[in-house]
């Protein structure tokens, strides 16, 4: 089992609010709010894949449609 | 000793949840539906084996195969839309969860009226 997916969203997860101080305090709102916006996209993806598989599995072993 | 396994993965998730969360709430919430997924895809090979199971004994006492197989799609569609429902409940959107429901209610209806009507047919013919 793939438990570093855990952890890797939640390097990502603590990485973009560190950015996202950085960057608000240094007066660069817009790049703040596009670092946030990047970093909910990469977790996105990897969530969007475990998804699937989910859905997959669900769908295979109940014999779904 | 799967149990322990998925406990350790929890309480794990749920330390990282609360550190994200009051920084940046939607990376939590992925946090959150990955942690249900991973704990999901340890359990289903186990579910798998004793579907198998009740269908070979289905088979043996000659069960009609379509009420058995409407029974799994029943609980397939149960899980997702708890699945769901779940998610959107911890987001906070509670409203959107009980839609989530309802759909999964109304399908499960639908899947259900052919053996309802197999019910009834069999009443009819104990009456007549």
């Amino acid at each position: 089992m793939d438990v570093n997916i855990i952890f890797k969203i939640g390097a990502i997860g603590i990485l973009v609010a560190a950015l996202y101080l950085v960057l608000k305090n240094t007066g660069r709102e817009e790049l703040a709010l596009m670092a946030a916006l990047g970093g909910l996209v990469v977790v996105l993806m990897m969530v969007i894949t475990l998804i699937n598989e989910l859905f997959n599995n669900v769908r295979a072993l109940f014999q779904l449609y | 000793m799967e149990i322990v396994q998925i406990v350790a993965i929890s309480i794990i998730a749920v330390i990282l949840v609360v550190l994200i969360r009051q920084y940046r709430p939607e990376i939590a919430l992925q946090i959150s539906v990955v942690t249900g997924l991973l704990i999901f895809l340890l359990i289903i090979f186990k579910l798998a084996s004793v579907l198998e199971e009740l269908q070979m004994f289905s088979r043996q006492i000659n069960i009609d195969l379509v009420y058995i197989s409407t029974i799994f799609r029943i609980v397939g569609i149960a899980y997702i839309a708890e699945f769901g429902a779940q998610v959107c409940k911890d987001a906070g959107e509670n409203a959107i969860a009980s839609k989530i429901e309802l759909a999964g209610k109304v399908i499960i209806l639908v899947l259900a009226v052919p053996i309802l009507m197999a019910l009834m047919d069999l009443i009819k013919n104990i009456i007549s």
